[in-house]
């Protein structure tokens, strides 16, 4: 088994109107260091015994987790060893 | 002239879309679902507005997987007009039968009203009863319509007259106060607004009308040979 964590963020070149919009509220409470707030997603894959782990990830995120006009990708692969 | 309304899990404006055909314009107007096979029967494809499958994950792109799009695919490739209205925009998008992609409103608001439109470019099949630089009143329904395409997809937008429809007053924060934009080819139409939610003055405005004249008036002049 596999355990895949996939992040899913807008590329930097992208506006991020929720990242802005927490920024200020955290600002609002008086949290003045931060700089930037960028909001993404975070998926939990859990994948059975299967070849190529890497190639199918990437091609899942490419068609389907990520629209790569505006979003970028990474992922951690960790193999779970049954019990 | 003989027009598919797609029904994907989720849509809620193929009533709208139907009666805009069907008792509005008075052309044939059928429901197709988003697990049949064939579009081969029907002369202009209409992808409606609504949530379909949830907009889970990112809006349209579920519903771009679903079976009936490779016959979308198919018929724009044939040079069939489609058109995607809203959450079908979005789906145009995630398709790639459009470029772009679309982000959350730039106040994050969900925004239901009527907006002024300027009409950019009226020589394309959908837009001919238009002229240029006219301002119509059509709806908006949207969260998420804040267009969003790199520096030299916007350069082709502009330098091919492809970017058809803008907001007077930029309501969602789209790059260039784009509304709604056309393939290459000319045949593939997205916008955000609701046309087919203007199409009677009971309802507000009848601006929308035309779009769907439009179209029926290219198809009869390129279809139809008069004895």
């Amino acid at each position: 088994m596999y355990k895949v964590k996939v992040y899913v963020t807008l590329k930097e070149s992208v506006l991020d109107p929720q990242g802005s919009a927490v920024k200020n509220s955290l600002h609002s409470l008086s949290y003045n260091e931060v700089e930037d707030v960028r909001i993404g997603k975070y998926m939990e894959l859990t994948l059975n015994e299967t070849a190529n782990v890497d190639e199918r990830i990437k091609e899942m995120c490419e068609k389907l987790l990520a629209n790569t006009v505006i979003e970028d990708y990474t992922y951690e692969v960790e193999e779970v060893v049954g019990q | 002239m003989k027009f598919a309304v797609i029904v994907f899990p989720g849509s809620n404006c193929d009533v709208d879309m139907y009666h805009a055909i069907q008792d509005e314009l008075g052309e044939e107007a059928t429901y197709v679902r988003y697990d049949e096979q064939s579009l081969a029967n029907y002369d202009a494809i209409l992808l409606p507005g609504g949530f379909s499958y949830g907009d889970y994950l990112r809006s349209g792109s579920i519903a771009r997987f679903a079976p009936i799009m490779s016959e979308v695919v198919k018929a724009a490739e044939e040079g069939k007009p489609v058109l995607g209205i809203c959450n079908g925009f979005q789906i145009l998008l995630e398709a790639g039968l459009l470029p772009g992609a679309m982000k959350r409103n730039k106040n994050l608001k969900f925004m239901c009203r009527p907006v002024t439109l300027v009409v950019q470019n009226n020589a394309t099949m959908f837009t001919s009863a238009y002229e240029n630089s006219e301002e119509i009143t059509i709806p908006i329904a949207h969260g998420e319509g804040n267009y969003y395409c790199d520096d030299a997809t916007l350069e082709e937008l502009q330098s091919s007259g492809r970017i058809v429809f803008t907001y007077k007053d930029n309501p969602n924060g789209s790059i260039d106060d784009i509304a709604g934009i056309i393939n290459e080819k000319g045949n593939v139409l997205g916008m955000m607004p609701h046309p087919e939610r203007a199409v009677d003055h009971l309802l507000g405005s009848a601006d929308g009308l035309k779009m769907f004249k439009s179209l029926l008036r290219n198809w009869r002049e390129s279809h139809v040979t008069h004895a």
